[in-house]
C-alpha cells in the first residue's frame, strides 16, 4: 500500500493546480484541452474581442460544428439549416476560430463530428488530462481517465484567454458494480440505474468514479456512454482508470503521444491506490441490472422495462406522469411509439450502432414510426457504411442521417412533434427536449431499435432469435 | 463582464415549487442559436408562458407582479441539466438577481455566479416557508450572508465562497484575478 494512497481523481487535480485553493480563493486549475463548438462559444469570442485578448493556447483548442448542423442534405450537396441564425451561429464558430488560429473541424473535415465524440477519435482526448467544453456532456470524456467537465460561456472565455479555471475541489464519489451483467443489458442500462439509485441531484458537488469488474470489462464506446450521464446524476465529471483497453483504443490515433509506451506507463500510475477514501461510495450489482427505460421527465425516473411504472412520489412526479401519459402500476412495455432517435453523444458510436443493427436485421420499422440514426461523427459514418451498417437501417426502413446533435438537443429541426412519444438514446427526457410537448423515453441502442421494429415499447430480449 | 454588484435586495419572492427544473425548461434550446447574450429574459421559461401558436399563457411569470420580483425560489435540485448559461442570462435579463432552493445544480451555480445572479443553497425549513408563502418580502444580505424571511419566518444563514462573494459585491467576474495570475501560468506551462 502506497504511504498516502489518492484516488485517480486526486491525482489528476493535483498534476493541474497552478495556485492552491485557499479560504480565500478558488485553486487555479490548468486545462489540457478545451474543446468548442458554435452554440456555446460566441459570446466568449465577443468578450475577447471587448477585452483585446487573445487565445492563449490555440494549440491547445480545438473546434466542431455538431448542435446547429442539419443531419440532411440537399442534392445540391448545400445543407438545409433550420433558421437563418442557426446557419449564422455557425457560420460565426468558423469565422472565430479561423481569426483566432484555431484547428476546426467543420463540413470539409473527416472528423466532423459531435464534439465528445470527435475529440476521443483524434486521439485529442487522453488520460490524466483536464478537458473542458461548453457542454454538460464533457463527461463523457472521463472515461478514457480524465478529469472532463462542462463550464458556461463565461468560463469558455476564461480558457480561451488563460487556459485557467477557478475552481474548487469537489468531493469524490465511487460507484461500484461488480458482476457479470446478464445478456440484453447494455451500458446504457447500467448508468440509467445508477441514476436511478443515486437520483438526478444525487452527484450534486461530487465527481464521479466508476469502479468495478462492470466497468473494466466494457469496451470505450460502453465507458463513454456511462461517463457521458454522469451530469444527469448531477455530477459535473465521472471517470474510470485507464487501462489496456484505454492504451489500445489511442494508439496511432492522430494525437497519439510520440513516446506513447512512456505515456502508457504514466497512464497506468493513475489508478486509484488501494486504501484510498472517497467521501462516499455505492455499490450496485450487475445481476441487478435489467435493460431500463425512463417513464417520466428526469433521468432518474427510470424503471426496467419489464416492470411497472412506479407511483408518483411528489407533484412534479405526478405532474411527470401526466406529460407522459404513463399509469402508474401499469406495464411500460406496449406503449404506442411514433418516433425512434438512434443517435448523441451518449449512443451514437460504433458498438451503438451495431447493437441497433442486429436487432433491425432483417426486420421492418413499422409504418409510420419515423426512425433515424444519427452517426456521431464523420469517422463513424464511413466505419458503419463500410460494415454496410446503413443497409441494414435504410433496408429496414429508417433513415441514415449525417452525423451532429440532432434530435437529442432539437435544435438543428430535428424534433418531434407534441403528443408523440420518441423512444430516444440520447441522455435527456425532460419536458420539451426534443420538441414542445414530445415525450421521450430514453433507452439503450438494443431497447430504441426494437421500439421502431415494433410499434410499441418492447424488451429486446424477447424478440432474439425471431430475425 | 461586468454586472450592477449586489449587496443587500428586498424583494417580494415568485414561487416556482417544483423540484429537478432543468435548463431546458428555463430556456428551451431553440433559443440558443443566438450569438449574443441580450434580450433572452422574453424566452425564460417560454414554454410554460406561450402555447405552440405564441399566445400567453396565464402562467404567474406572465403577470405584471411577477417582473417586479428580484428573488426566484425554486423548488429542489434548481438548474439541474445542461451548461447553457443562456439560463442565468435569461434569468436576469427577466429580472431576477437571487436564486434560492435547498440545492441548486453545479454547473447553473457557478455560471449565475458570473452574472450577477446569486444562488442561495438554504436550510430545508428555510426552504419549505418560501415555498409556502408565495410573494413574501424577503430580504438576502450578502454582506451578512443572511436571507431574512418577514412575520415569524426567522433569519437564516447561507454559504457562499469568499471569492465569488466578493466578485458579487464588486460586480466583477474573474477574468481580472485570471490574467493577473499570468506568471504563475507561464511558469506552470514551462515545467
Amino acid at each position: 500500500m502506497t504511504e498516502h494512497p489518492k484516488t485517480l481523481f486526486d491525482k489528476i487535480w493535483h498534476r493541474h493546480i497552478v495556485v492552491p485553493e485557499s479560504s480565500a480563493h478558488p485553486a487555479t486549475v490548468y486545462i489540457d484541452l478545451h474543446l468548442i463548438h458554435e452554440v456555446t462559444s460566441p459570446q466568449a469570442f465577443t468578450v475577447l474581442r471587448e477585452r483585446g485578448l487573445k487565445v492563449r493556447r490555440p494549440d491547445r483548442t480545438l473546434a466542431t460544428i455538431d448542435h446547429s448542423t442539419p443531419t440532411l442534405k440537399n442534392t445540391d450537396g448545400s445543407r438545409p439549416f433550420v433558421t437563418e441564425q442557426a446557419e449564422k451561429q455557425v457560420d460565426m464558430l468558423l469565422a472565430n476560430t479561423k481569426e483566432y488560429g484555431i484547428e476546426t473541424h467543420g463540413f470539409d473535415s473527416d472528423y466532423r463530428g459531435i464534439v465528445h465524440v470527435m475529440g476521443p477519435e483524434l486521439g485529442a482526448t487522453q488520460p490524466g488530462m483536464t478537458i473542458v467544453c461548453g457542454d454538460s456532456h464533457t463527461s463523457t470524456h472521463g472515461a478514457f481517465g480524465a478529469i472532463a467537465f462542462g463550464i458556461g460561456t463565461t468560463q469558455v472565455g476564461h480558457v480561451l484567454a488563460n487556459q485557467c479555471l477557478l475552481m474548487r475541489k469537489p468531493k469524490t464519489m465511487a460507484i461500484h458494480v461488480d458482476g457479470e451483467l446478464g445478456d440484453g443489458v447494455s451500458a446504457k442500462d447500467v448508468i440509467l440505474a445508477i441514476i436511478a439509485e443515486i437520483g438526478v441531484g444525487g452527484g450534486t458537488g461530487y465527481a464521479l468514479e466508476y469502479r468495478g469488474s462492470v466497468f473494466e470489462n466494457m469496451t470505450m464506446d460502453e465507458r463513454m456512454t456511462v461517463c457521458n450521464m454522469s451530469i444527469e446524476a448531477g455530477a459535473r465529471c465521472g471517470l474510470i482508470a485507464p487501462d489496456e483497453i484505454t492504451f489500445n483504443y489511442l494508439k496511432g490515433r492522430k494525437f497519439a503521444p510520440d513516446n506513447f509506451d512512456a505515456a502508457c506507463k504514466d497512464w497506468a500510475s493513475l489508478a486509484t491506490d488501494d486504501g484510498a477514501a472517497y467521501d462516499k461510495e455505492v455499490h450496485l450489482k450487475a445481476e441487478d441490472i435489467r435493460p431500463m427505460v425512463t417513464y417520466g421527465t428526469h433521468p432518474g425516473m427510470a424503471m426496467p422495462i419489464d416492470g411497472m411504472v412506479p407511483a408518483a412520489t411528489d407533484e412534479a412526479e405526478e405532474k411527470a406522469l401526466g406529460y407522459m401519459s404513463m399509469t402508474a402500476g401499469g406495464p411500460i412495455t406496449g406503449a404506442k411509439v411514433n418516433r425512434v432517435f438512434i443517435g448523441s453523444c451518449t449512443n451514437s458510436r460504433m458498438d451503438d450502432l451495431r447493437s441497433a443493427a442486429r436487432i433491425m436485421k432483417g426486420r421492418k420499422v413499422i409504418e409510420g414510426v419515423t426512425t433515424i440514426v444519427v452517426p456521431g461523427s464523420e469517422q463513424i459514418k464511413t466505419e458503419a457504411e463500410a460494415e454496410g451498417l446503413h443497409k441494414i437501417f435504410t433496408a429496414a426502413g429508417a433513415e441514415w442521417r449525417e452525423p451532429g446533435c440532432s434530435m437529442c438537443i432539437a435544435m438543428n429541426g430535428d424534433k418531434a412533434m407534441p403528443g408523440e412519444l420518441v423512444v430516444s438514446t440520447s441522455n435527456r427526457n425532460f419536458a420539451g427536449r426534443q420538441g414542445p410537448g414530445a415525450r421521450t423515453v430514453l433507452a439503450s441502442p438494443e431497447t430504441a431499435a426494437a421500439a421502431a421494429v415494433t410499434g410499441v415499447i418492447t424488451d429486446a430480449r424477447t424478440l432474439k432469435g425471431a430475425a | 463582464m461586468t454586472f450592477a454588484p449586489l449587496t443587500t435586495i428586498t424583494s417580494k419572492t415568485l414561487v416556482l415549487p417544483a423540484a429537478n427544473i432543468d435548463t431546458d425548461q428555463i430556456i428551451p434550446a431553440r433559443f440558443l442559436t443566438v450569438t449574443s447574450r441580450d434580450g433572452l429574459g422574453e424566452h425564460a421559461f417560454h414554454d410554460w408562458r406561450y402555447t405552440e401558436d405564441g399566445s400567453a399563457t396565464d402562467h404567474i411569470l406572465n403577470t405584471d407582479d411577477a417582473k417586479q420580483c428580484k428573488i426566484l425560489i425554486g423548488g429542489h435540485n434548481f438548474g439541474c441539466g445542461s451548461s447553457r448559461e443562456h439560463a442565468p442570462w435569461s434569468l436576469t435579463d427577466y429580472g431576477f438577481r437571487v436564486v434560492i432552493s435547498s440545492e441548486i445544480a453545479d454547473i447553473f451555480k457557478s455560471n449565475s455566479l458570473k452574472n450577477g445572479l446569486l444562488p442561495i443553497v438554504i436550510d430545508k425549513r428555510a426552504h419549505e416557508w418560501l415555498l409556502d408563502n408565495p410573494g413574501a418580502d424577503v430580504t438576502v444580505d450578502l454582506e451578512s450572508c443572511e436571507v431574512r424571511l418577514p412575520r415569524n419566518g426567522g433569519t437564516y444563514k447561507f454559504e457562499i465562497d469568499e471569492f465569488s462573494r466578493h466578485c458579487l459585491m464588486q460586480g466583477v467576474d474573474e477574468m481580472g484575478y485570471l490574467e493577473m495570475q499570468a506568471d504563475a501560468i507561464k511558469a506552470y506551462e514551462a515545467n
